[in-house]
C-alpha cells in the first residue's frame, strides 16, 4: 500500500481556485525554464521568419520602419503559436496522454486549470517574445520612437487578456476534436499571419478582411502597438488606438465569459458522450 | 554465405514496403476529414504563405509585380515548399510511429525494408507538396502576372534539375530520420528546424549577396541553393541573372555541382541512417515513448 503524505491543508472556494491557477502555471513558468533547449527553438523559429522577411524588405528598399514591423510581428507570432499549441490544443493533448480525466476527477476547478495554463503560457512566452525583439533589434538596428508608454503597456495587457481568453475558449472546442485538432492548429498559422498583418501594416489589407481578422485580438493589438512604437506607425494604423483599445477590452470580456460557458457545456457534453477519456489515434 | 543472402533483400519486399507505406501514409495524412476539406486545407496553407510575401512586396512596390525580383522571389518561395515537404515527409514518420501510434517496434520485427517504408510514408507529404507548389505557381501566373512562358522554359534543364533536387532531398530526409531515431527531445521539430534554417541560407527569397559575407559559405554548401538557382534559370531564364548567387557559373557547372551533391548524399545517407539506427537499438530508443 502506498504511504502517501497526509493532506494537511485543504483549500476550498477562491483559495482552491487560486492554488489551481498557481499549480497549473508552475510547470509552464518554472518547468519550461528547466528545459532551456525549448527557448532556443521558440526563439529560433520566429527569428527565421523575421530574418527572411527583413531581407525581402531590404531587397525591395522598404522604409526602415518596416524592418521594425517585421521584428515586432515576429515576436507576436510566439504568442499566437502559444495560443494554438499551448492553449487551444492543450486539453486535446491532455486527453491523449490521459491527464484530462485526472483533472476532471480532481477537486480543482477546470476554469482554474485553464487560467493557470494561460498565465503560465503568457509569462513563459513573454520571455521568448522579448528574446525575439532584442535579437531582431540588435541584428537589424531597429529604431523605436515610443510615444506613450503607459498606453503601450495598456494595449499589450488588453491584447494578452483577450488573446488568452480566446485560447481558453477554443481549448474547450478542441476538446471534442480528435486528429482534426492537430490539423486545425496547423492550418491557423500562415492564414492568420496573413490576415492579421503580422509582417506588414494591417491597413493594406481590404477593410472587411481586416475587420473580420480583428476578432483575433493580436490583429488590433499589433496594429496599436505599431502606432505607438514607430515614427511612421500612426500614418499606417487601421483604426485609432483609442477605438482599438475599446474593441480589445470588449473582446477580452466576451472571450472570457464565452470560455466559461463553453467549458461548462463541453465538459457536460464530453462526460455525457463518454469522450473525456476517448483516445482515437 | 548466409550473411550475403541476408543482405540481398528480395525486390518484392522493397516493393511491398514502399507500396504499403505509401498507402498508409496517404490514409494518415488525408482521412482525418472529408476529401473536399482536405483539398481546401492543402491549398489554403501554401497560398497564405505565398500571399504574405506578395502583400509585403506589394505594400512597398505599390503593386508593381512586373519586376525580375518578384519573379525570383515568387518561384523561390513556391519551390521551397518541396524542401520541408520532402525532408519532413521522410523523417516525420519516426516521430509519428514511435510516439503517437507506438508501432515502431512492430515495424522493426515485420518483414519490411525500413528505409523504403520511410520513403513510402513520405510520399503523401511529397504529393501534398507537389499540389501546393502547382497551386502557388498557378495562382501567381493567373493573378499576379508572374512570368511563366511555357515555350521559353528550358524543360530539359528543369526536368533534370528537378529530379536531382528531389532525390537529394529524399537522401537528406533519410539522414534526418536517422538523427530523429536517436533523439528523445525535440525530435518533432528537427525536420522543421532544418528546413527553416535552409530557407534562410539557400537564397530562396532573397539573393545570397544580402547575407553577411561570413554566412554565405553555408548557402554555398547546401544542394538546395543550386537546385533553386537551376529551377529559376530554367523557368525565367536571363532575368534571374541580376539576382543570381552564381552569376559566373554556367547551367552545366551548376548541374554538375548538384549531381555531385546527389551522389555524395546517395553514398552516405544510407550509411548514416544505418549507423544511427544501430546506435538507437543499442541505447534502446526504438520503442522509447517520452510523451515529450
Amino acid at each position: 500500500m502506498l504511504n502517501l503524505p497526509k493532506v494537511e491543508k485543504r483549500s476550498t472556494g477562491f483559495a482552491l481556485f487560486l492554488r489551481t491557477i498557481i499549480g497549473r502555471a508552475y510547470p509552464r513558468v518554472i518547468g519550461q525554464q528547466r528545459e532551456r533547449s525549448w527557448i532556443i527553438f521558440d526563439v529560433f523559429f520566429p527569428m527565421v521568419a523575421v530574418i527572411g522577411y527583413v531581407y525581402i524588405y531590404k531587397a525591395i528598399g522598404a522604409p526602415s520602419d518596416y524592418v521594425g514591423f517585421v521584428v515586432l510581428g515576429g515576436a507576436m507570432t510566439s504568442f499566437w503559436m502559444n495560443i494554438l499549441w499551448g492553449m487551444s490544443s492543450q486539453l486535446y493533448w491532455e486527453k491523449e496522454t490521459g491527464n484530462l480525466s485526472l483533472y476532471i476527477a480532481s477537486p480543482a476547478p477546470m476554469m482554474g486549470v485553464l487560467l493557470g495554463m494561460a498565465v503560465g503560457g503568457l509569462v513563459a512566452t513573454l520571455i521568448r517574445a522579448v528574446g525575439v525583439i532584442l535579437l531582431g533589434s540588435l541584428l537589424f538596428h531597429v529604431t523605436y520612437s515610443i510615444m506613450n508608454f503607459p498606453t503601450l503597456v495598456l494595449i499589450f495587457m488588453l491584447s494578452m487578456v483577450a488573446l488568452y481568453g480566446l485560447g481558453m475558449m477554443t481549448s474547450s472546442i478542441f476538446l471534442l476534436l480528435s486528429r482534426e485538432a492537430w490539423h486545425l492548429a496547423n492550418l491557423a498559422q500562415e492564414p492568420i499571419f496573413l490576415v492579421s498583418g503580422f509582417y506588414f501594416p494591417l491597413k493594406f489589407m481590404p477593410f472587411w478582411v481586416s475587420a473580420l481578422a480583428s476578432l483575433i485580438p493580436l490583429t488590433l493589438g499589433l496594429d496599436s502597438m505599431r502606432q505607438l512604437i514607430f515614427a511612421s506607425g500612426p500614418t499606417l494604423g487601421f483604426l485609432s488606438v483609442n477605438i482599438e483599445a475599446w474593441i480589445l477590452a470588449a473582446l477580452a470580456v466576451v472571450f472570457i465569459v464565452a470560455a466559461k460557458l463553453l467549458l461548462d457545456y463541453m465538459e457536460r457534453l464530453a462526460i455525457r458522450e463518454g469522450r473525456i477519456t476517448e483516445n482515437r489515434r | 554465405m548466409a550473411e550475403r543472402q541476408a543482405a540481398q533483400v528480395p525486390s518484392n519486399i522493397v516493393r511491398r514496403s514502399f507500396a504499403i507505406a505509401t498507402w498508409l501514409g496517404w490514409k494518415i495524412e488525408s482521412n482525418w476529414t472529408d476529401p473536399f476539406l482536405f483539398a481546401v486545407y492543402s491549398v489554403i496553407k501554401p497560398l497564405a504563405g505565398a500571399a504574405i510575401i506578395v502583400v509585403m512586396y506589394s505594400v512597398v512596390a505599390s503593386g508593381n509585380f512586373d519586376t525580375p525580383y518578384f519573379a525570383f522571389l515568387y518561384f523561390g518561395n513556391a519551390f521551397y515548399q518541396y524542401v520541408s515537404s520532402v525532408i519532413t515527409g521522410v523523417s516525420w514518420s519516426i516521430v509519428d510511429d514511435r510516439e503517437h501510434y507506438r508501432t515502431l517496434k512492430y515495424l522493426y520485427v515485420a518483414p519490411i525494408r525500413f528505409q523504403y517504408y520511410l520513403l513510402g510514408r513520405g510520399v503523401a507529404r511529397i504529393l501534398a507538396g507537389t499540389f501546393a507548389v502547382i497551386i502557388t505557381i498557378a495562382g501567381g501566373v493567373l493573378f499576379l502576372h508572374v512570368p511563366l512562358n511555357f515555350a521559353q522554359v528550358d524543360w530539359l534543364l528543369f526536368s533534370v534539375s528537378f529530379v536531382l533536387g528531389i532525390v537529394v532531398l529524399i537522401y537528406m530526409g533519410l539522414v534526418l530520420a536517422g538523427v530523429t531515431l536517436m533523439l528523445a527531445h525535440h525530435s518533432d521539430v528537427v525536420g522543421d528546424a532544418v528546413a527553416s534554417a535552409m530557407f534562410l541560407f539557400s537564397g530562396a527569397i532573397f539573393p545570397l549577396s544580402y547575407l553577411p559575407a561570413f554566412i554565405r559559405p553555408i548557402g554555398y554548401a547546401l544542394p538546395v541553393t543550386y537546385w533553386l538557382e537551376l529551377l529559376r534559370r530554367s523557368i525565367i531564364g536571363s532575368s534571374v541573372e541580376s539576382f543570381s548567387s552564381f552569376g559566373s557559373l554556367t547551367n552545366l557547372e551548376l548541374l554538375s555541382i548538384l549531381l555531385g551533391f546527389t551522389l555524395l548524399f546517395g553514398l552516405f545517407s544510407n550509411a548514416i541512417f544505418r549507423a544511427c539506427e544501430r546506435r538507437a537499438k543499442e541505447k534502446g530508443l526504438i520503442d522509447q515513448i517520452t510523451n515529450y
